[in-house]
């Protein structure tokens, strides 16, 4: 078993000055006008009898995916851009509901940081509890505790089948509660769509109690904002929008400010960057 | 050097404020009962100064505040069944109780969310919603005494977290106590609150960031149908390599549990359900799901299983037989009692494909230090469990138990593993943090505990080495390995 080398890395991310850190771009690319460095790509193992993968963080995702579906396996997270990008920026896409958050698929990261040192978060194996879970607080922090070199992340089965059904109802909750541990269930006000996963049978039957039809699959998703509210309040929405019912995860057409945090929380979340980032020189600027 | 305990005057002060806070007869400062709360379900013994039993979030905070002016450390407890002494209070600090707050606060039977305060035992909330066809999925084998608080504070598993995920997986919000004092939300219903994950920074802080006052947890549909199996083995390492064989196949039983020959033979004895006594190992499997997946799952694990020299295999009948066999796994720490009076319990995990190795050395270390082990295990996730039992009343023997506990531990992570998979670090292995964590690994823990807590009062002195913990003084309490 290979270990991925991040002295490179390290030294590239150095201890002086703004940094910021590329993937492929594709969840916003990195901080203009600030010196840019690249984590290592590559898969350094796959161990599917332990359900975990190993790789460097420029990994692209779709590689991974390519790679695990050999083995039978895939992991949880959104297609495209890199395994760091993702992690770092902890979106979930879709199918959250059945496959989890992100920020349950990393078991461990080293990243490189502010003083430019490879520190070490979360432990190989897919279960543990030893130390704080400073891996949690990497995935969506955006690079600004750290930059992700290399990462353990958890795996799961393909499913046998996997299938998108749908129905028109204006009461998604009614198909939600019929459903059985489903994928995905999505509304747009007037109809509803299920990934259903698993023994070909079993997915034919609940689809069937739901009164759903088979479907290529959901509308493309709006992009004018990803909302993120109590999933009680998706019935409530208005406009043109796909929710992700049991979630409350909103695409909508229309743009979005999230609610003010509780300023006893982000100045937790401040002291936290601070202590990690005193001088603030990992991704300069970036909210989180 | 070790810290002198905090002043009896200083104590006395504080209880006294204490009591102008809370219902007086709800601060406790009798030897008797400051006895009763020196340790948790450890070994490893402290010394409280105060009890009390906040009712409320407010009553909580007066708890925190007035400790924070005396400068004296605090320990939240739950039911105290913790393993590692993550809930034993040193140098007389305040133990601050969570017990009285035991509500279920709101139940969202559609979304699938429930509020709770921290007290509500494991068990009872799975059961109060049992109704709704929903339970709490993380299930410890003390889910009967455990509290959601001291599940959220160690990051709890249980044999059902194989297919389910741990405690975090669970939590999405928590309104918690700082040390200052000040009242924090962290997470909420929302999926994906906006910023850090603190939510997911303070699970398995082990009463080291805050204090939890309520909890919003997930809650999972009960499956349509269950299967439990029985299948036994010849060796340990038949029975290991039938679990590696199962997840490599693709499949992820609902639980996967393993017990050695010694375990079985005391939990036949004391529970009498026709368990293969003669066998060196045995598995049991749950699947759960939808009929058809779950009839070609059982019907898979049956046949990797046999492929692997399985001996017999039973498959629960009804929904008697299964609760049977469950006993037989969860009652393994009774039945003990029969063989010897007193036991310490380990918790590591090592890769899947490790099993049959360090078990191996597992059983060459115990027989060299003249113990006796029973192995009864999460084997789906690799989290072993060795039982040593001895009786302390034995001269030295407790010296051979720690050396022993200490040699599992050091092999297991040398086989790629980590040093806990549920019990937490606390007390008892804070010092073996530097055989998984280097220097700077160690620095940036720290740090997240010196953010959420910069005075250092909530439960000083654990999961960090002390060369970690900067400003902690070393202390080393009566019964810990150090």
């Amino acid at each position: 078993m290979g270990v991925i080398d991040l002295t490179t890395f390290a030294a590239e991310v150095g201890a002086d000055g703004p940094v910021t850190i590329s993937g492929l771009g594709t969840r916003g690319g990195p901080v203009p006008e600030v010196r840019c460095v690249r984590a290592p790509s590559g898969i350094d193992w796959v161990q599917p009898d332990e359900m975990t993968v190993a790789c460097g963080a420029a990994t692209p995702v779709d590689e991974l995916v390519a790679a695990l579906a050999e083995h039978g396996q895939t992991v949880a997270l959104p297609p495209g851009g890199t395994v760091g990008g993702a992690l770092a920026v902890g979106h979930s896409d879709v199918r959250r509901l059945g496959y989890g958050p992100v920020r349950d698929v990393l078991l461990q990261a080293r990243y490189v940081s502010a003083a430019g040192e490879v520190v070490k978060a979360g432990g190989p194996t897919v279960k543990n509890v030893s130390g704080f879970d400073l891996p949690r607080l990497l995935v969506g922090a955006r690079g600004t505790l750290g930059f992700l070199g290399d990462v353990i992340v958890r795996t799961r089965p393909l499913p046998q089948h996997s299938q998108w059904f749908t129905r028109a109802t204006d009461d998604p909750s009614a198909t939600f509660q019929l459903l059985y541990k489903p994928i995905s269930v999505l509304w747009d006000g007037g109809a509803v769509w299920a990934l259903l996963e698993g023994h070909p049978t079993d997915v034919a039957e609940q689809a069937a109690l739901a009164g759903m039809v088979a479907c290529k699959g959901p509308p493309p998703l709006p992009t004018g904002s990803r909302r993120v509210i109590p999933p009680a309040a998706v019935l409530a929405c208005t406009g043109r929008f796909v929710a992700e019912v049991g979630v409350g995860i909103v695409h909508h057409t229309d743009p979005w400010e999230p609610p003010a945090r509780d300023a006893r929380a982000a100045a937790l979340a401040a002291a936290l960057r601070h202590e990690l980032d005193p001088s603030g020189r990992l991704n300069p600027g970036i909210d989180v | 050097m070790s810290r002198s305990a905090h002043a009896a005057s200083t104590i006395e002060a504080l209880a006294a404020e204490l009591r102008a806070a809370l219902p007086a007869n709800h601060v406790r400062t009798g030897a008797t009962e400051l006895g009763l709360y020196e340790r948790d379900a450890s070994n490893i013994s402290g010394a409280a100064g105060i009890v009390c039993f906040p009712t409320s979030t407010a009553e909580v905070q007066a708890c925190v505040r007035a400790a924070a002016r005396h400068g004296v450390p605090f320990v939240a407890r739950g039911s105290g069944t913790g393993l590692a002494g993550g809930a034993t209070p040193l140098d007389h600090a305040l133990v601050i109780t969570l017990t009285k707050m035991d509500r279920v606060l709101s139940v969202d039977p559609v979304n699938r969310l429930a509020w709770v305060e921290p007290g509500v035992l494991n068990l009872d909330l799975t059961r109060q919603v049992a109704h709704l066809g929903l339970h709490f999925a993380p299930d410890p084998s003390s889910q009967q005494s455990c509290s959601i608080g001291g599940n959220v504070a160690n990051n709890s598993g249980g044999p059902h977290c194989l297919s389910d995920g741990v405690t975090a997986a669970h939590i999405l919000g928590l309104e918690v106590v700082l040390s200052d004092g000040s009242l924090v939300q962290l997470g909420s219903t929302e999926a994906e609150p906006h910023g850090l994950d603190l939510r997911g920074a303070f699970v398995g802080s082990e009463g080291m960031f805050g204090i939890a006052t309520k909890v919003c947890v997930r809650l999972t549909q009960n499956a349509p149908a269950v299967r439990t199996l029985l299948m036994d083995f010849a060796t340990v390492d038949a029975g290991a390599q039938t679990v590696s064989a199962i997840i490599a196949a693709g499949m992820v039983p609902a639980a996967l549990e393993m017990m050695d020959q010694l375990c079985v033979q005391a939990v036949e004895a004391y529970i009498h359900a026709g368990l293969p006594t003669e066998a060196a190992a045995v598995l049991l499997v749950e699947v759960a799901g939808l009929p058809h997946g779950l009839e070609a799952d059982v019907a898979r694990i049956v046949e990797i299983g046999t492929a692997h020299g399985a001996g017999t295999v039973r498959i629960a009948q009804d929904e008697a037989e299964r609760a049977l066999l469950w006993k037989g796994r969860k009652t393994a720490f009774g039945a003990i009692a029969r063989i010897k009076p007193n036991y310490y319990l380990h918790d590591t995990v090592v890769p899947r494909r490790m099993l049959p190795e360090v078990l191996r050395q597992v059983y060459e270390i115990v027989q060299r230090h003249d113990l006796l082990v029973l192995n009864v295990f999460h084997a789906g996730d690799g989290n072993l469990h060795p039982l040593l039992v001895f009786d302390k009343r034995e001269p030295g023997v407790m010296e051979r138990v720690h050396a022993a506990g200490e040699e599992i531990v050091r092999a297991s992570v040398a086989a790629g593993g980590v040093l806990s998979g549920e019990h937490g670090i606390g007390l008892e292995k804070r010092d073996f943090m530097p055989l998984m964590f280097g220097p700077a690994d160690l620095a940036a823990q720290a740090a997240m505990r010196r953010a959420f807590d910069p005075a250092g009062i909530a439960n000083p002195f654990k999961v960090l080495p002390t060369a970690a913990a900067c400003g902690d003084v070393q202390h080393v309490p009566e019964g810990a390995w150090v």
